[in-house]
Formats: structure tokens, C-alpha cells, sequence
């Protein structure tokens, strides 16, 4: 049971204000998608829409062969799991889980049968009986889960389901989210405003901004290879520096700056350089060196991160944040030069700078 | 800190106690007086007065519409009032702020006025016979409290657990009885009984709206004092109490009385 959900130039409003801005989605069969994005991008607003608790003023949603679009909530048959739970208060763990099969129509032995199996597989059999009030966040979590799943929804989806659990049982639920999921090779939208979160357990993210999709692609990609000044800063791409190229020597670039920066590039380690770009990099990505070649600048405060020193740095381009080694620590005020990690590195169209 | 309590506090405590039983203590006293007048101490001990309501055939009566006049407004006013609380609290981001306000404003006017002009409205007006607009009255009377109350109630309710439900594939009306309801039942209850003890207690609407022949407890009891200042009035009193604390046992029975804990 995998079935694609393919959302098509959605648009939807908040009263006059657009909250969603012509935005389009394929979500692949079996796969895992994360909506991820600051609160406030449209990313639970893409997941009410699909669940049906919001009308879009313009657009189609699919699930497979089902035009889902105008078709009323509770006959959409999606399992959706929610950051407060949304447990049944007066509802035993059983019957909260049996609720939806209830709704299927099931008989009573065989409803008892199914949630039981269930709250198996999430390991809370032997909170059956008990209230959702007599269970801690994490067992909650888990009987939303297994509410969600027993349905066997071609498509389920979860928003924000972690924020409320602390550190550790936040990385082992997630864990347990993805292994679920990927048993039954669920259709799954993941909603979160935590990075690391939806790089783990996704297939692909969409970073969101004000209603639209910035960029939608593998994890991996969106990491080391983003494609606008947006996503970069939101992957840690804290400096951004636009250069020129003023020679080409068989992928050897030469590029200039404002204030006499000039570094040495290559294609071979960053891709095909335009004339105007961007390049962006990690504090990691922008060493401290004691030469003449790369960005002249003058380091302000230093602060330790573990594995090095981070230094805030006047130059040229602005301020920008630069790291050096641990052995060998620089003072505020020192004149520098910093150079390009390209590992830590990436270039930006010149058109993709906002 | 220790967990002694300050002797002033206790004091202070019993005072209130005493303030808030005192006239109880009076009122029951006086109920059971042997004497043809009201008086406290109670002088000799009897149940006659209680016997005498009953030989009264107006207060029978009387007695007889406040029930009926405060079952039905209150069953009027949850009917109106539960579907209101739902909607001000389910949609209150997209509903104007002065909306719940409106349903507060019967008890700002003064009961004076209201009584008048739903005398001149619909019973002079339109001429309803006299109960229907007492009812009417009633349920205008105790609808705010109705409101308040479940509104309260629905105030600390997650509706992303009836969106739960939706998703689930239940439809929203049966969602709203099957999940809803049931999580603010404490609150219904709770309006339940405040309605109901409003309407019975009323006098100042029910004074404008009683007519010949029809009227409720508390204005027979007025007109009986203009008149007499016989212990009778002591032990309705009484009587008025205990069929009061018997409707909420009633209630507690059969719908379980939580609210009182939360």
C-alpha cells in the first residue's frame, strides 16, 4: 500500500493574508518528506491542508489515484499524529487506538484484537487499560502513533510530533518513527522546525519560507550543495562572500572581491563556477591564516566550539565568522587573512543571493 | 515556614463560616418554632409549619411551575447555550471579540428591566400565555450562565483532539457527541445547576411576568409575607434549600459530579 501524494500549485489564505503561495510537492510512494521551516512558513498549514481542517483558495491535492481537494476530513482516511498528542482524555489506551477502526466499521473482537497488536509493536501493552492522563510524554507519543498506524492509512503525518519530549527520548522516538514507517512502506509528510530532526529521518526536505518551497531535495544534497542564499544560511552557511572570476586555468578560478580580497578556487572541488557568484561557507569552511592570499581581516572575539575556535572577523565582505586551531589560539584585533575550506565551501548564483 | 496556622487565620476562617451558615442556622431555627410568629431561638420544637405549606394549596401550585418553569428554561438554555460555547470557543481566532460579550449582556441589564420589557413584548405584546413566557424569561435569564460556564469548560479543551477524531473518520457531528461532550461534561453539569437554582431563586423577572392564578415559589412567598408573619415562610424556605440540594445529589448521581474537583 504506497501511494504518491502529489500537491499541485497550492495556494490558501489566512483571512487577506496569503499563507500559502502557489506551492507544488511530489511526494514519492512509500517516501518520507519533511515540511521544515521556522514557524509561521506554512509548512502545518500545507499539513492541514491535506488533512483536510483547511480549504486552499486555489490548487489540487492527489493521494494516488484520489483527488482528495474537496473531499471532507474524516473521509480522507490519514493518519495524523499531533505535537500535543490530541489523545482522548476520557478513552482508555485501547480504545484510543481502536477509535479509528471503530469508525472502520470493525467489530468489537476484532477492533480489541487489532489495537492490542498494535500497542504491541509500540511496546505499551501493558498500559492498555490506563487514561491517556496516567501516561508520561513519550507513552503518549506512542499511542498517538499507534492510533494513527492501526487504520493502516495510505498516508500518515505527523506535526511537530517530538517538540514536546525532551532530548533523548526526541532522537529514540524518531528512531522508532522511521523503522515504523518504513515496515510499511507509508507515504509520510514530517512537519518540524528542527533541522537535524528532518535531515535524519527524511527521505527528502522541503525548506520552507513564507509560504513557499526555497528547496526540495535529499538531505545530503541540502547540506553540502544548497541552492539559494536562503537555504545556505539555514544549513549553516553563516558567510556569505560575492566574488568575481578575473582568470580560468583549466578549473583553477581566480576570483577578486570588494577591499582587495582574491582567492583561488576549484571546479573540481565546488562545481561549475559562474562569473558572478556567491561563495558561501561554514564558519569551519573560512580558516585563519597567517599568508597574504584570501580576505583580508581583522578578528574580533574568539569562542571556543570543541573541536576549534571561532573568531568574529571585519572584512571587506562584511562580518564574517572564521575558525582557527585549537593550538593555536589568536588575540581580538589581529590583522589575518582567511582561506577557503572547500569541503566546508559552496557556490551561489549571483540570482539566487536573497 | 512551619504548617501551624496563624490563629488569626483561623479566626478569621470561623468568622466566615459563620457569616456564610448564620442566616441558614436562623432560617432552620425558625422554621421549627412553636410560636405563631417568626422568632430565634426557636421556642418548643415542631413540624407543623412544614404541614401547613402543604394544607396551602398556592404554595403546592407555586411550587409546582418554579420546577417546571426551571426544568425546561434550563434545558432550553443548555440547548441554546452548549451550542454557543462550542462556536465562540471553536472559532474564536475568526469571530469578532464582542461576540461572547453578547451573551453576558442579560445579566448587565437589570433584572427589573428585562422582566418589563418581555411583559410588554411578548406577554402583552403577543400575548403567549402566561408559563410559555415565564419560560422564555427564565431561559433568557439563566441562558448567560449556561454560556459561561460551558465556555469555560471548553476554554481548557484541545480541539486538536476532536481534529484527532476527524482524521480518524468520524464524522463531525458524531465527533461532537462522542468526543466533545463527553470532556466537558463537568462543565454542562455544572451549568446545569446554576441555571436551574438561578431560575428557581428568581423573583425580579418573575414578578413582571406571573399572572392571575400562575406564579412561582419565591412570589408567593413574597406575597405571603406582605401578609402574614407566620413561621411558613421559615420552613419554604427550608423546604426551597433541601429540594435544591436534592436536585444537585440527583444530578451527582446519575452524572457524576466531578466539576466540584477541578
Amino acid at each position: 500500500m504506497t501511494t504518491p501524494l502529489i500537491l499541485c500549485n497550492l495556494t490558501a489564505h489566512y483571512g487577506a493574508t496569503k499563507v500559502l503561495d502557489d506551492l507544488s510537492l511530489d511526494v514519492g510512494a512509500g517516501e518520507l518528506v519533511s515540511l521544515l521551516g521556522a514557524s509561521g512558513c506554512g509548512k502545518t498549514t500545507t499539513l492541514r491542508l491535506v488533512a483536510g481542517f483547511l480549504q486552499p483558495t486555489a490548487g489540487t491535492i492527489h493521494l494516488g489515484e484520489t483527488d482528495l481537494t474537496r473531499l471532507q476530513a474524516h473521509k480522507r482516511n490519514i493518519g495524523l499524529v499531533f505535537q500535543n498528542y490530541a489523545l482522548f482524555p476520557h478513552l482508555t489506551v485501547r480504545d484510543n487506538v481502536a477509535f479509528g477502526l471503530k469508525q472502520r466499521g470493525l467489530a468489537g473482537a476484532e477492533r480489541t484484537r487489532k489495537a492490542g497488536e498494535m500497542l504491541d509493536r509500540v511496546g505499551l501493552s501493558a498500559l492498555a487499560e490506563r487514561l491517556p492522563g496516567a501516561l508520561s510524554g513519550g507513552q503518549r507519543q506512542r499511542v498517538a502513533l499507534a492510533r494513527a498506524l492501526v487504520i493502516e492509512p495510505p498516508l500518515l503525518m505527523f506535526d511537530e510530533p517530538l517538540s514536546n519530549l525532551d532530548a533523548r527520548l526526541r532522537v529514540e522516538m524518531r528512531v522508532e518513527i522511521r523503522e515504523l514507517q518504513r515496515a510499511n512502506r507509508t507515504t509520510a509528510i514530517f512537519v518540524t522546525h528542527d533541522q537535524e530532526e528532518a535531515f535524519s529521518i527524511s527521505d527528502r526536505v522541503a525548506i520552507m519560507e513564507a509560504g513557499r518551497i526555497r528547496q526540495f531535495d535529499r538531505p545530503e544534497t541540502l547540506y553540502s550543495r544548497p541552492a539559494n542564499a536562503f537555504v545556505a544560511r539555514f544549513v549553516g552557511f553563516e558567510n556569505l562572500i560575492p566574488l568575481t572570476v578575473t582568470a580560468r586555468d583549466a578549473g583553477r578560478i581566480s576570483a577578486e572581491g570588494e577591499g582587495g580580497i582574491d582567492m583561488t578556487l576549484s571546479e573540481e572541488d565546488l562545481g561549475p563556477i559562474p562569473d558572478q557568484f556567491i561563495l558561501a561557507t561554514r564558519p569551519d569552511g573560512l580558516r585563519v591564516s597567517n599568508g597574504d592570499h584570501g580576505i583580508p581581516a581583522r578578528l574580533g572575539l574568539r569562542t571556543y566550539v570543541g573541536r576549534a575556535y571561532h573568531y568574529q572577523a571585519e572584512t571587506p565582505a562584511g562580518h564574517l565568522i572564521a575558525s582557527g586551531t585549537l593550538g593555536q589560539p589568536r588575540d581580538g584585533g589581529e590583522t589575518v587573512c582567511l582561506v577557503a575550506e572547500p569541503e566546508q565551501c559552496c557556490i551561489l548564483d549571483h540570482e539566487g543571493a536573497s | 515556614m512551619t504548617d501551624r496556622l496563624h490563629p488569626a487565620l483561623i479566626a478569621f476562617a470561623v468568622l466566615v463560616y459563620f457569616f456564610l451558615m448564620g442566616p441558614l442556622v436562623i432560617v432552620i431555627g425558625a422554621a421549627l418554632s412553636d410560636t405563631g410568629y417568626l422568632t430565634f431561638p426557636p421556642q418548643g420544637l415542631t413540624l407543623h409549619w412544614f404541614e401547613r405549606i402543604f394544607e396551602m394549596s398556592a404554595f403546592r401550585r407555586t411550587m409546582v411551575t418554579s420546577f417546571q418553569v426551571a426544568t425546561v428554561s434550563t434545558c432550553c438554555a443548555l440547548l441554546i447555550g452548549i451550542p454557543t460555547a462550542y462556536a465562540l470557543n471553536r472559532y474564536r481566532v475568526q469571530l469578532p471579540g464582542w461576540l461572547s460579550t453578547l451573551f453576558v449582556l442579560p445579566v448587565l441589564i437589570p433584572e427589573i428591566v428585562l422582566g418589563f420589557s418581555l411583559l410588554r413584548s411578548i406577554q402583552v405584546g403577543v400575548g403567549l400565555p402566561v408559563v410559555s413566557t415565564l419560560i422564555i424569561g427564565h431561559t433568557l435569564l439563566v441562558l448567560p450562565y449556561a454560556v459561561r460556564v460551558i465556555s469555560a469548560s471548553l476554554a481548557s479543551f484541545d480541539f486538536s483532539i476532536e481534529e484527532a477524531a476527524v482524521s480518524l473518520g468520524s464524522p463531525p457531528i458524531k465527533t461532537f457527541f462522542t468526543i466533545v461532550l463527553p470532556n466537558v461534561r463537568a462543565g454542562v453539569i455544572a451549568a446545569f445547576i446554576l441555571a436551574f437554582i438561578t431560575s428557581i431563586n428568581d423573583v425580579s423577572i418573575s414578578l413582571f411576568l406571573t399572572g392571575p392564578g400562575i406564579s412561582t415559589l419565591p412570589i408567593q412567598i413574597l406575597a405571603h409575607v406582605e401578609q402574614f408573619f407566620d413561621p411558613v415562610i421559615a420552613s419554604v424556605s427550608v423546604l426551597l434549600m433541601v429540594l435544591t440540594v436534592i436536585v444537585m445529589a440527583v444530578v451527582e448521581r446519575t452524572l457524576g459530579l466531578t466539576f466540584l474537583a477541578k
